[in-house]
């Protein structure tokens, strides 16, 4: 089954004209010399001919009067590039480096690198002193923010979505 | 209407890029040498992977009104046909997610059932068409939406393997790997269901 699958995939590509150069003259003397891959290629071929030659289908008479129609009552939407600015895409991307690079540096800056205590720093990272920003209120804040955020979200969704139902409907 | 007419006639002289620059400085009709030149192949795609004449049509029309809308995103590093076909993939795609459709395919046990079914009716057709191309067409309707899709596109469409990279979002070489694949597929289904009907033919 393997060598019958390769001969037959190694024929499709000359077929296709995307075998290499030395594969090719290969592929000519095979066929010169057996019939069983004459054979083959002859199937292959006419099968190929067959799925070149069929016909495409027409759609209706209306189709393209239906599309003009359609499209008439449209404007066509500004290229993406025009309204994605790149330059707040960048400043967005500062913003997060710079805040990573902040908190990196207040980390390193605790860390008493003198210490013998212990050598590794992942216990070194636990000792950095975090309750200057994150006390308690602070995060009750931010997760309060947050599910606000995330309900209105969801009501915005769930409406859309009943608004859809209602069109199809 | 008459001058949609006008530009169907005139469109042969226009290369795609040329309608297409005509489309948007504001000249719409222009779209309609546009929908001339591509409904045959988009259909035949979207018929191929859809199944269904009504619906594809329906998906055919929502494909050129989409891409109508969204013409000034087309920045002409392909050919028009490739960035069409992508719509007409993704569309259909989306489509057959919606409708949920029963995915026909050849590990399924349904798929010979149907094809069973259908094989008095196919042999019907064939033997008044009494051609091969019908037949091959009606294996390929058979088909998975996938294999459809490949087959369609490098022998309907014209498109090479790495344009139908580009369509179906996939490696130059998966795709190679999958039209390999789909023309097996077709072989042996047209091998087990049609077999009478090859052997009429020949």
């Amino acid at each position: 089954m393997n060598t019958q699958h390769s001969m037959e995939e190694r024929l499709w590509e000359y077929i296709d004209g995307t075998s290499a150069a030395g594969e090719k003259q290969l592929i000519e003397d095979l066929l010169r010399q057996h019939a069983e891959w004459r054979e083959k290629y002859r199937e292959l071929l006419e099968l190929s001919e067959a799925l070149k030659s069929s016909e495409l289908e027409e759609p209706s008479l209306r189709f393209s009067k239906n599309v003009m129609e359609e499209i008439a009552k449209l404007h066509i939407a500004p290229a993406t590039k025009n309204y994605i600015n790149n330059k707040i895409i960048l400043g967005i991307g500062i913003f997060f480096i710079s805040l990573l690079l902040a908190i990196l540096v207040y980390g390193f800056s605790q860390m008493d690198w003198a210490s013998a205590e212990s050598n590794s720093i992942s216990d070194k990272l636990g000792k950095i002193d975090v309750s200057k920003f994150f006390n308690n209120s602070l995060i009750n804040v931010f997760m309060m923010i947050n599910v606000l955020l995330g309900l209105v979200l969801v009501d915005h969704y769930l409406n859309n979505k009943r608004k859809h139902f209602r069109k199809v409907a | 209407m008459a001058r949609e007419e006008s530009y169907v006639q005139m469109s042969a002289g226009f290369n795609d890029s040329e309608l297409i620059s005509r489309v948007l400085r504001g000249d719409q009709q222009a779209y309609a040498g546009l929908v001339h030149r591509y409904q045959y192949y988009v259909f035949t795609l979207t018929l191929r992977l859809v199944k269904n004449r009504e619906e594809a049509e329906e998906v055919a029309q929502d494909v050129f009104i989409k891409a109508y809308k969204y013409l000034a995103d087309f920045r002409g590093d392909a050919r028009f046909s490739t960035w069409l076909y992508t719509i007409v993939n993704n569309t259909c795609i989306s489509f057959l997610r919606r409708k949920k459709l029963t995915v026909y395919s050849l590990d399924d046990e349904k798929v010979f059932n149907t094809a069973a079914n259908r094989e008095a009716g196919y042999k019907a057709d064939t033997v008044e068409q009494k051609s091969r191309q019908a037949m091959v067409n009606a294996a390929i309707s058979h088909l998975k939406p996938d294999d459809a899709a490949i087959i369609t596109l490098f022998y309907k469409n014209e498109q090479t393997l790495d344009e139908i990279a580009r369509v179906l979002g996939l490696e130059a070489n998966t795709a190679k790997v999958r039209l390999h694949r789909a023309r097996a597929r077709l072989k042996e289904l047209m091998e087990t269901h049609f077999a009478q009907e090859v052997k009429d033919l020949n």
